[in-house]
């Protein structure tokens, strides 16, 4: 059994990502949509908490989103995999819940 | 009928800057009608619905925190409150409201709803659900 978790806040002004990092299970996954993708970026306040739980999460963030706020794959956190609409439908899928950070 | 879902609503918002709060509490009790096993968790800012002594007689708004303590009678029992969310708040379970239950099955006894969980078993709590939403 394992939940998805979907964030859509920026982890700089917003504890959401953070409280969502201390309460996942290994093997759940968090898809960082809207402007939660901020928390993907590389060498950040927070990327090390990110790195830290990547091993046992999947860390993953919405392509669309990521790149309308000028965020290419190079830039982001290397564990964290990008995915696109139909990406986010089978995370859904393949979880057995769903938990949305608001 | 098929068994009871287990539903837990997720509250991690304070009470009256944003409608989040109040429109949970008004979930919680329309699906109460439902009859599913139903949990409730107060975690981050959350933890301030459930404060003692709240007076909203001077913004304008109702001061719904009263309500909570009628939920024993639609057979929402499980208020789980986090420990560490209470704490980086400096507030301490008796801070917060006595919200009790008549437990039908142990001869109408009064017992407390809330229950001060730690954040690993907050953890645990939200992993053990079949549907989890949000506020």
């Amino acid at each position: 059994m394992s939940t998805l978790h979907t964030v859509n806040k920026s982890p700089f002004g917003d504890s959401a990502f953070n409280s969502c990092l201390e309460h996942c299970k290994p093997g759940d996954g968090i898809l960082l949509i809207e402007d939660a993708v901020y928390g993907a970026v590389a060498g950040s306040a927070v990327a090390a908490k990110v790195e830290a739980r990547a091993g046992d999460v999947g860390i993953y963030v919405l392509d669309g989103d990521a790149k309308a706020r000028g965020l290419a794959a190079g830039k982001l956190i290397k564990q964290v995999k990008p995915v696109g609409y139909d990406g986010f439908v089978d995370l859904v899928a393949e979880h057995d819940r769903t938990q949305s950070w608001l | 009928m098929p068994e009871a879902k287990k539903f837990l609503y997720v509250n991690r918002k304070a009470p009256y800057g944003t409608i989040y709060a109040l429109e949970s509490l008004e979930v919680v009790l329309i699906g109460a009608a439902f009859e599913q096993d139903v949990s409730l968790a107060f975690l981050d800012d959350g933890v301030f619905q459930l404060t003692r002594d709240q007076n909203t007689d001077e913004i304008g708004v109702k001061n719904f925190s009263p309500t909570f303590r009628a939920l024993g009678d639609y057979e929402v029992t499980k208020l789980f409150v986090e420990k560490e969310s209470l704490e980086e708040r400096g507030l301490a379970p008796s801070d917060l409201q006595e919200i009790m239950y008549e437990d039908e099955d142990d001869d109408w006894e009064e017992k407390p709803s809330i229950h001060i969980v730690s954040r690993s078993e907050m953890a645990d709590i939200m992993a053990d659900q079949d549907v989890v939403l949000s506020f």
